[in-house]
């Protein structure tokens, strides 16, 4: 902080996982001056430990739209991203072991589909054939052509790169303690300094709650705490996606061989802690799942397991469009399966913040807060 | 689930120790460990059945230290599950610790207020070129060959690295017919000096490092000092070795002459790193003492760690070896028990003090010989760019630097960028180099390139062993999540 005269972003965004790092990316490239500030490096959180899935059928329903164009973009992200996130593109499938889940699936996969994903209804038969892999026990399946997986990790490294290369003031390792609000701007404090910015992003996923409070809004975040186990390199088992209908479980392999496990069983943790441990019946009645579905699944060991926090509002739908009362103040996260929709829906946040019209609405968080009067002072 | 006073996790001295201390006091102990037998790595018992023809070499004071304590255990109340491969320790909400394990007939559960963590060390190489090739081993595999299977590593073998595990291997090779070509020790003879002060606090242990040193001398075996292996070279196995001299800092003397040594086999061991598997999963506070072999959880005198409960001991807590850890095995035993109202103050007072004296007086010798095993600030200097680091992954030094000049700066985004330490060695044989090559990078603090988070499986596992018997309708599935 030498100069005399401190630097003022035109943006400045406050987390650095895929929502605020798109978000960042896509203000830069439209002409704003961006800083991004993150308290750990990027995409440490949820964005970089999550079970990488890029799939329709766990997405839900007001999200099949996003979700289509946000796979197109994971699909392409060497144009736009200009780096590799190790994306895959193949089959999925969603299983039904019993009649009630065939139920479920068969209802839910016609909704999704009358949504716009390309899911079929298949025998279990059938669904063999596509993945060569599959137990003989499933009933029926839900077969989507437009699936995935990109490898989670490599989401910092990829996004750092092309932050860097638009310009953005990268700023890892850098927790903001407050957020004031100024006449003309925002000052973000930290223990290395103040950053100045006209209109602020809040976009730190679970701790989007505190964030907000920065600012006297009070939206209620819930915290997920999603196990996730991979296991060591083992010979070409599956070749697809695959889930079962309720959602609970995820499950592909990766080209260097190894399997990762999920499916939104919860372990220990919270927003203060992070992903503090895992339930070990709750691993292995997921492993059970996801042996049940791959057979051969069983013969590999199990290299490492750990939980990653995910971010849900009241309704399970995002926030993401402009603070309600707060000028120049957004906001973008809680996104359900939200690795796979984020870009897309940070996209549209930063169309909106440069003063475009957005090609698909935005969810604004005035539905998630208290009616008008009941706020706190600050935020009225 | 069994639910027991205490789980003690690892079964070699300090363990074993203390589990027997505990269950002395009328603690009921459950005692969790991965090999078929008591003893550890030091007091290793033969495998139960040898290949046809071998039989593990004759018992030294080290097999019969060994023998005894499995007795001890044998005849004590301490319930032993031996061929558990523990996979899982968590703090459950209801308090205390839960303990999951393979178990040789299926999955195994235990529950207790308190657990003692025995986990043990695993051995640091300095990787140079060559080093994964078939024929090179770890000092501390050889010594498993060596005492439970009875197995030579090979006809020509040079020994190097550094500490008394040299010496140790050197002479059961010796002991067991076969030829060792050198011994190639990190230490200069001005270190050993130093540290046979200490080692004369310990007759019995310098009459033994002696009696080691005397055979390798006594078959003319050339030692080495101050020199390190600098590259391991054959097709398919080792061939040969180019050693060279190092500089004060550990690293290669610039311009030191090489030579060459003929070997079908390299046993080779730069030190221990202390595992602290348990603390560090548990998120138990840790600090950095390169004395004692690098990140290790914070202790009170009894083996506390900062979590209520939880007790850490032997090598795995912070090198020390073998004899010490014995004493602070048995004084966490008792601290447990008297934590669990079983001994009263002046009981336990009686009872640690003559462990704690033993400690104290085996601390000099501790110490010198965990110094000849730290990691020199050098040691990494001279790692080529090419050299494998991470051999599960084969993640090269060059791709470590890569990464830190991408942005990477401490070790968990270091393994992000370069999938360093995601095998199934979970990051134990590249750990501590890697750490210090980052560290080295931002200015030498291991406490800034930090460690890596502490994961389940404690060891890797086999899917099939953690699923036990089920049917599709046993399996919990949660509610769906909404549409």
């Amino acid at each position: 902080m030498g100069s005399a005269v401190m630097q003022e972003y035109d943006l400045g965004v406050i987390g650095g996982g895929v929502h605020g790092c798109t978000a960042a990316l896509f203000a830069a490239r439209g002409g704003l001056r961006v800083a991004l500030l993150e308290r750990g490096p990027l995409c440490r959180e949820a964005s970089g430990v999550n079970a990488g899935t890029l799939t329709l059928q766990m997405t839900r329903l007001a999200l099949i739209p996003y979700a289509l164009r946000a796979h197109a973009m994971w699909a392409s992200a060497p144009q736009w991203l200009g780096h590799d996130v190790g994306v895959v593109v193949c089959d999925g499938l969603s299983l039904a072991f019993t009649e009630a889940e065939a139920e479920l699936l068969a209802f839910r996969a016609t909704k999704r589909r009358e949504a716009g994903a390309p899911i079929d209804l298949i025998s279990g038969r059938a669904a063999m054939a596509v993945e060569p892999g599959l137990t003989d026990r499933a009933l029926l399946a839900g077969h989507c052509r437009v699936d995935g997986f990109a490898n989670a990790y490599l989401t910092g490294l990829a996004f750092r790169r092309a932050l860097l290369g638009a310009g953005v003031a990268v700023m890892e390792n850098r927790p903001v303690t407050s957020l004031a609000r100024e006449e003309r701007g925002f000052t973000a404090l930290t223990p290395t300094g103040p950053v100045r910015f006209r209109r602020v992003l809040l976009a730190g996923g679970v701790w989007i709650e505190p964030m907000l409070r920065w600012l006297g809004v009070e939206l209620p975040i819930k915290v997920l705490v999603n196990q996730l186990v991979v296991t060591e390199r083992v010979r070409p088992v599956m070749r697809c996606v695959v889930g079962i209908a309720n959602g609970l479980l995820s499950l592909k392999q990766y080209p260097h061989g190894t399997v990762v496990v999920g499916g939104g069983w919860q372990g220990e943790g919270d927003r203060e802690r992070g992903g503090v441990a895992l339930l070990p019946e709750r691993v292995v009645g997921n492993l059970r799942l996801a042996c049940h579905a791959i057979p051969a699944l069983r013969g590999a060991r199990m290299a490492r397991a750990w939980a990653g926090l995910e971010a849900e509002t009241a309704d399970a739908l995002p926030a993401a469009g402009p603070i309600p009362g707060i000028p120049d103040a957004y906001v973008c996260g809680s996104v359900h399966s939200g690795y796979t929709s984020g870009p897309y829906i940070a996209r549209l946040v930063a169309e909106h913040i440069l003063g475009r019209e957005p090609a698909l609405p935005l969810f604004p968080i005035d539905r998630l807060l208290p009616p008008r009067g009941t706020q706190s002072p600050e935020a009225a | 689930m069994r639910r027991c006073d205490l789980i003690v996790l690892g079964a070699g001295p300090a363990g074993a120790e203390a589990a027997l201390a505990a269950s002395g006091a009328g603690l009921d102990v459950v005692l969790v460990e991965e090999a078929a037998a008591a003893g550890g790595q030091v007091w290793r018992a033969p495998a139960a059945a040898s290949p046809p023809g071998l039989d593990p070499f004759p018992a030294e004071a080290e097999a019969r230290a060994g023998a005894a304590l499995r007795a001890r255990l044998a005849a004590s109340p301490v319930e032993s599950w031996f061929g558990a491969r523990a996979w899982s320790v968590i703090r459950p909400a209801e308090g205390g610790f839960r303990l999951d394990a393979a178990g040789p007939e299926g999955p195994l559960a235990c529950a207790a207020p308190r657990l003692v963590a025995a986990t043990g060390a695993v051995e640091r190489v300095i990787p140079f070129p060559g080093w994964t090739l078939p024929g090179v081993i770890g000092l501390a595999a050889a010594t498993v060959l060596l005492k439970a299977q009875g197995v030579l590593p090979g006809q020509r073998v040079v020994v190097a690295g550094c500490g008394p595990l040299l010496a140790a291997v050197a002479a059961k090779i010796l002991a067991a017919g076969g030829e060792v070509v050198a011994v190639v020790d990190r230490a200069a003879p001005a270190e050993w000096l130093a540290a046979s002060r200490a080692l004369a606090s310990r007759p019995r242990l310098l009459a033994r490092g002696l009696g080691w040193a005397l055979r390798i001398a006594g078959r003319r075996v050339p030692v080495h000092f101050a020199h390190a292996v600098r590259a391991a070279e054959g097709d398919e196995a080792l061939r040969r070795l180019r050693i060279a001299p190092l500089d004060a800092s550990g690293g290669f003397a610039p311009g030191g002459a090489e030579r060459v040594l003929e070997a079908d086999a390299l046993c080779i061991g730069d030190g221990l790193v202390p595992g602290a598997e348990i603390p560090r999963l548990l998120r138990a506070r840790l600090r950095f003492d390169r004395a004692l072999g690098g990140w290790v959880p914070e202790l009170d005198a009894e083996g506390r760690t900062s979590l209520p409960g939880l007790f850490a001991v032997g090598d795995g807590a912070g090198l020390r070896g073998q004899a010490p850890a014995v004493h602070a095995g048995r004084i966490a035993g008792l601290a447990a028990a008297q934590e669990a109202g079983r001994l009263d103050a002046a009981a336990f007072a009686a009872a640690t003090a003559p462990e704690r004296a033993a400690l104290a007086g085996l601390a000099p010798f501790a110490a010198a010989m965990a110094g000849l095993m730290a990691l020199r600030p050098g040691a990494v200097r001279d790692i080529a760019p090419e050299t494998v680091i991470c051999r599960c992954e084969d993640v090269t030094r060059g791709m470590l630097d890569a990464a830190f000049d991408e942005g990477a700066r401490e070790v968990n985004q270091v393994k992000h960028f370069t999938r360093c330490g995601m095998g199934p060695c979970q990051g134990r044989s590249c750990g501590d180099v890697a750490a210090e090559i980052i560290a080295a990078r931002l200015g030498g603090a291991r406490e800034a390139a930090g460690f890596w988070t502490g994961r389940p499986p404690l060891r890797p596992v086999p899917l099939a062993d953690l699923l036990g018997e089920f049917d599709y309708a046993d399996i919990p599935i949660p509610a769906p999540a909404p549409l």
